[in-house]
């Protein structure tokens, strides 16, 4: 069967330097950190006392007090940016079948603030159990989907897909499938994370996982780096709307970029750690490339996965130059989780909104608090340190790895005809 | 208005976003008050947290009114 074309006609972005996607991508292109002192719960005791947080968000401003109080804030985050798709996308009732809309989002955790405010509780009292019926539809990772399908009547698949850090780019794969395939017209998708809580960053710290640059949180998140010191985690949401091509010519809508192919791989190596000679991420980009069926030439910009940890980066980058060799020298390449902190199971979301902003302002947005080479790293590779650089785009490629060793990419390409 | 009324109105206007005067006696937490299964679990749950009780659920089923929940946290509070 021939499958179908995919292409992206909104956008929705709730990030750390920006609440729309106008204003994310004046920040990426300004080169703006995300990075502030913790303010959602008190973290003097933690080594990590930063994180990179949605600022000036107010529920109150996106919903009733009644609802908002039924949603987690990673739900809440999901409902502002499917919104703000989906008008982009100039989705209105009679230019679709319901039926054959659907959405697929991607959250590393879910509601892991409701969680653990549900189990303080619990554990605060006399045994005597007072779950609030809210607490499990309030929870679970899939609750965003179900939500965005209530509010706009899609009717079409709905499910979410959990890979940790990987998780919205396995929905924006499997949104793309199931529309080249014929299963759906329009699908929403993208991903969403509110995981700044103290069990987030506790947990996370234990780990080792992230940076721990108190005196100076703006410049903490530092991939390639020789200093770096681990991620900074963020957190908010993104959204996408893919449409078939046919479907989107058919009601006049604006364009984007084409989705051209997903890929994905194992590292099956170690839980958290990245596999060192970076294989499962030069898999994953030898899949994405034969999936689109372009060569490595093709690809002009890399949205990598670079979360300022020590290892992952050097990984990541052997990878680049084992699948791209001397093509890897005239990319650029950028991690804009050096402005925006990590969103875990959001960041395939936002970063593939950056690699279609990219393409659509010809522009690569940086990577900020590039202070001192690192020796690992082949100098000849242009990293887009510090400040944007314009450049003709029509190809770029978003990876993201999840613990577990999951690993997925994606390609955009400029719409060509 | 009892005391206990007044807590009941203060809950149901907190967890069901409703203004106060639509909060009267006869007012039915599901036809009029908008609320759906697992709210009006809530409120029962409030209630049990709010007044030190324990409404099983055999009697928490008779209590769809305003009305009907100060009556029986008038009769059962400790």
């Amino acid at each position: 069967m021939e499958l179908k074309r995919v292409v992206v006609t909104g956008l929705g972005a709730l990030t750390p330097i920006g609440n729309t996607v106008a204003d994310y991508w004046n920040g990426l292109s300004n080169g703006v950190s995300g990075a502030a002192p913790t303010t959602r719960f008190d973290a003097g005791k933690f080594k990590t006392q930063f994180a990179c947080e949605v600022k000036g968000y107010v529920p109150e401003n996106y919903f009733d007090r009644k609802e908002a109080r039924k949603m987690d804030l990673f739900s809440q985050f999901a409902m502002v940016v499917a919104d703000e798709a989906v008008k982009d996308a100039n989705l209105v009732e009679g230019t679709y079948d319901p039926g054959r809309v659907g959405v697929i989002w991607g959250s590393g955790i879910g509601g892991l603030r409701t969680f653990q405010e549900e189990c303080v509780n619990f554990a605060n009292g006399d045994g005597t159990p007072r779950f609030n019926p809210f607490f499990i539809p309030k929870m679970i990772v899939d609750i965003s989907a179900g939500h965005i399908s209530i509010k706009y009547g899609f009717r079409g698949p709905n499910f979410s897909t959990v890979s940790a850090c990987a998780s919205a780019t396995n929905a924006l794969i499997d949104s793309f499938n199931y529309i080249r395939l014929g299963m759906a017209d329009v699908i929403v998708s993208g991903g969403s994370e509110a995981a700044v809580t103290e069990a987030g960053i506790g947990g996370f710290n234990a780990l080792k996982a992230l940076s721990e640059r108190n005196d100076s949180p703006e410049t903490a998140s530092r991939p390639f780096d020789k200093d770096r010191d681990g991620f900074v985690l963020g957190e908010g949401a993104g959204a996408l709307i893919l449409e078939e091509y046919e479907h989107a010519k058919k009601r006049g809508a604006k364009i984007y970029a084409e989705i051209i192919g997903g890929g994905m791989s194992a590292d099956a190596y170690h839980i958290t750690a990245p596999h060192p000679e970076g294989l499962g991420a030069l898999n994953v980009m030898q899949n994405v490339l034969r999936d689109a069926n372009i060569k490595p030439e093709d690809v002009d910009y890399i949205n990598v996965h670079g979360t300022s940890t020590p290892l992952g980066d050097v990984s990541e980058v052997k990878a680049i130059q084992t699948v791209f060799g001397e093509h890897a020298y005239k990319l650029n390449i950028s991690s804009t989780k050096s402005m925006t902190g990590h969103l875990l199971g959001a960041a395939g979301a936002i970063e593939a909104i950056a690699c279609i902003l990219a393409i659509q302002h010809q522009e690569v947005p940086p990577t900020i608090n590039h202070f001192t080479d690192d020796e690992s790293f082949d100098p000849g590779l242009n990293f887009t340190f510090n400040k944007a650089q314009k450049r003709d785009i029509k190809v770029a490629l978003s990876n993201t790895f999840g613990f577990g060793g999951h690993n997925t990419s994606v390609l955009f390409r400029q719409l060509n005809d | 208005m009892s005391e206990i009324a007044e807590k009941v109105k203060a809950i149901i206007i907190d967890k069901l976003g409703v203004e106060e005067s639509e909060v009267t006696p006869e007012a039915s937490f599901t036809n009029d008050l908008g609320a759906d299964s697992l709210d009006t679990v809530e409120l029962i749950m409030e209630f049990e947290k709010e007044f030190n009780v324990s409404i099983p659920d055999d009697q928490a089923e008779n209590i769809a009114t305003v009305g009907q929940a100060v009556s029986y946290l008038e009769e059962h509070a400790k």
